[in-house]
């Protein structure tokens, strides 16, 4: 298949995460593993906790102190942004990856006009000499859409709408023209016709710079038109990975499958719509099941309790489970 | 049917950079400085109906006057024109202060976005449910544990978390304590201002279900705001479409997302994406929305985002006018009416 053969920007391998909390470890990730080739979007998908965030932090090396990596890998070229120095991190982030918070608001500098903020980031990152930052500051506003930059430039982040914030956001990601562009739930919060702006800016954008993408989204109907894999996460597990189209005409999975029935979509009614039963389970527990959903799966078999099957790392289509729809 | 909310040109201005005190008045006036305040335009001339037993969903951008319409409804804040009439009722006469003792307090509820931020974090859920009963019905002692029970089991929250703080409980459970508060005290009018709107899709459907059975059990009118528009199709039974505090389109739910009339409501249910869909040629919305600061008077408020706009639209407000049992507030819209 294509992508086996080609270059992965960034390859996920074995992803483990815990928590430590007063009230035990939290087992956040457990063996997570993606890739993402040049020119891709891909999106993560899964219910509040299932460490669609946590991922990226991991990746972005922005854990909380709390959170250590204790296995895998996350090659970025030749680079294992795991167990990069800090000083090559520091040099990689905002260069070869960027990231688009969840909320503009909070992520911005309340005190900088936000033309200041992607400046700073042209200097540091983007090689742009001190005094023509300012200027293509204002380019990058223009880009991003923005009406009268050069206005705008000078404001403040509280004066500015919650769209305008997302792109002013999106002009800092953007600045240095990273190769990866990791970008968390970049529209929760936003109305559906500014969501549908924001995101078709993004895709142009990254189309234009041939630039990887990874989309995190708890809106299945949002992935599934924006991108052209979806990782499915359930409880710090990846439950399935496949190619958008196939994901949707054949979940194998049957947490993907009950996350499809129970999104509101235009032909259904609200009796129609399933409801997942239960709920993730403690990651404090000590004694997790290996497969993470089998305490709410409907398709639970005695196999169930062994160890998670071990994916081909060739397949298009990964399911981690041992009982999965035809 | 009987009409239990009779809205009529309802208008909710507000004094932009606050009230200007007295010397500050004066200054002006010896200026010559012109009279009238700015004023922001966040609902104006806002006219609809609840029926007993209806659902109504209420959508629209953020700032469009969504909340502040709600906000006035539920007598949190008091109109600047119009009336609202609750049965046979004006409840726009009695200041919003005095109606938080009135007898009708309990008539009309609401139950809040989020209900992790609209419980009180040092109220159990017991203590969260049998407020409104303590204060509107005057509930003591046994009768008050009874009903709070009833109605905690009434929305599926299990008793064992009465006790429990809002940290304590997970999202869906929270939602059930905001709904279940609201319920308590019987209410005719049910205001859901995006109750699932911090849930995952798993939980929503759950709440969604909830809401539409204690519907039908206790024969309540919605008035259900969100700006998720599959959810609103979901669950109610006419619709109303706002852009910068007017009312744009109003008609029955199933056929304004079919077959919207209004280019607003076209680009709104254009925008949704719908399950295992690629992104089509669709309808874009441009450029910012005007400012609703002293907003032209002869100027459609839609007109400078609108693809089908013309000059007319620069002169002319258009009215909200019927057709059929649809409403829209466009001077195209027999051409819409007309396209399949």
């Amino acid at each position: 298949m294509a992508h086996m053969t080609a270059v992965p920007a960034l390859n996920v391998e074995g992803l483990t995460v815990e928590f430590r909390t007063r009230s035990g470890i939290v087992r956040a990730l457990d063996n997570v593993s993606f890739s993402v080739e040049k020119g891709e979007t891909i999106a993560l998908v899964g219910e509040s906790g299932s460490g669609k965030s946590v991922t990226a932090y991991a990746v972005m090396g922005i854990l909380d102190p709390a959170g250590r990596v204790t296995a895998g890998r996350a090659m970025l070229g030749g680079l294992d942004l795991l167990a990069a120095k800090p000083s090559q991190l520091a040099d990689v982030r905002g260069r070869e990856i960027a990231m688009i918070f969840q909320n503009p608001r909070t992520a911005l500098n309340p005190i900088r006009p936000v033309g200041r903020q992607i400046a700073d980031v042209l200097i540091r990152h983007g090689n742009v000499p001190r005094n023509e930052a300012p200027a293509q500051a204002i380019e990058m506003l223009r880009a991003v859409g923005i009406t009268d930059p050069v206005r705008r430039a000078k404001a403040y982040p509280f004066e500015m709408s919650g769209g305008m914030c997302q792109r002013v956001m999106i002009a800092i990601a953007l600045a240095a023209k990273p190769s990866l562009l990791i970008a968390d739930e970049p529209t929760t919060g936003l109305d559906v016709t500014t969501q549908a702006v924001i995101m078709d800016l993004v895709s142009d954008l990254a189309k234009d710079l041939g630039m990887a993408t990874i989309f995190i989204t708890h809106d299945l109907a949002l992935a599934g038109q924006r991108s052209a894999r979806i990782v499915v996460m359930h409880a710090g597990h990846v439950v399935e990975v496949a190619p958008t189209k196939e994901l949707f005409a054949h979940p194998r999975h049957p947490y993907t499958a009950e996350l499809i029935a129970a999104t509101p979509d235009a032909a259904a009614s609200l009796d129609q719509l399933a409801s997942i039963p239960g709920s993730l389970p403690d990651l404090r527990r000590v004694d997790l099941p290996n497969c993470r959903y089998s305490e709410r799966c409907p398709r639970k078999t005695d196999e169930c309790d062994r160890p998670l099957p071990r994916p081909d790392p060739g397949a298009t289509h990964i399911v981690a489970c041992w009982n999965p729809l035809p | 049917m009987t009409v239990l909310l009779d809205v009529a040109e309802f208008s909710k201005l507000f004094p932009v950079g606050g009230v200007p005190g007295p010397i500050a008045r004066l200054r002006r006036r010896f200026a010559g400085g012109p009279e009238k305040l700015p004023k922001v335009y966040a609902v104006d001339d806002v006219s609809f109906v609840i029926n007993e037993g209806e659902t109504v969903g209420l959508v629209g951008e953020s700032g469009c006057g969504k909340s502040t319409l709600v906000r006035a409804l539920t007598r949190l804040i008091d109109a600047s024109d119009g009336s609202v009439k609750f049965g046979p009722r004006e409840l726009s006469l009695t200041p919003s202060r005095d109606f938080a003792r009135d007898p009708d307090r309990a008539r009309i509820q609401m139950v809040f976005q989020d209900a992790g931020d609209s419980i009180n974090p040092r109220f159990t859920a017991f203590d969260a449910i049998a407020d409104p009963l303590r204060r509107l019905r005057k509930m003591r002692g046994k009768a008050l544990t009874q009903r709070v029970e009833v109605v905690a089991s009434q929305c599926g929250l299990p008793l064992q978390f009465l006790s429990r703080f809002p940290h304590q409980l997970s999202g869906g459970q929270r939602a059930r304590v905001g709904i279940a508060r609201a319920i308590a005290v019987e209410p005719d009018l049910l205001v859901l201002d995006e109750p699932t709107a911090a849930l995952d899709v798993s939980v929503q459907v759950v709440i969604l279900q909830l809401l539409q059975r204690l519907k039908h059990e206790f024969g309540m009118s919605y008035l259900f705001v969100s700006h998720d528009l599959s959810v609103v199709r979901l669950l109610c039974d006419r619709v109303l479409v706002m852009y910068l505090g007017k009312i744009v389109e109003a008609g029955p739910a199933a056929e304004v997302f079919a077959h919207p009339l209004h280019p607003y409501t076209q680009a709104l249910v254009a925008a949704v994406p719908r399950l295992g869909e690629n992104v089509t040629e669709r309808l874009r919305l441009t450029g910012e929305p005007m400012s609703p600061i002293d907003p032209d008077p002869k100027v459609c408020r839609f007109s400078g985002r609108c693809p089908r706009g013309t000059d007319a639209c620069k002169t002319a407000m258009p009215a909200l006018r019927r057709f059929g049992h649809r409403q829209v507030a466009c001077h195209f819209a027999e051409e819409f009416l007309v396209q399949p």
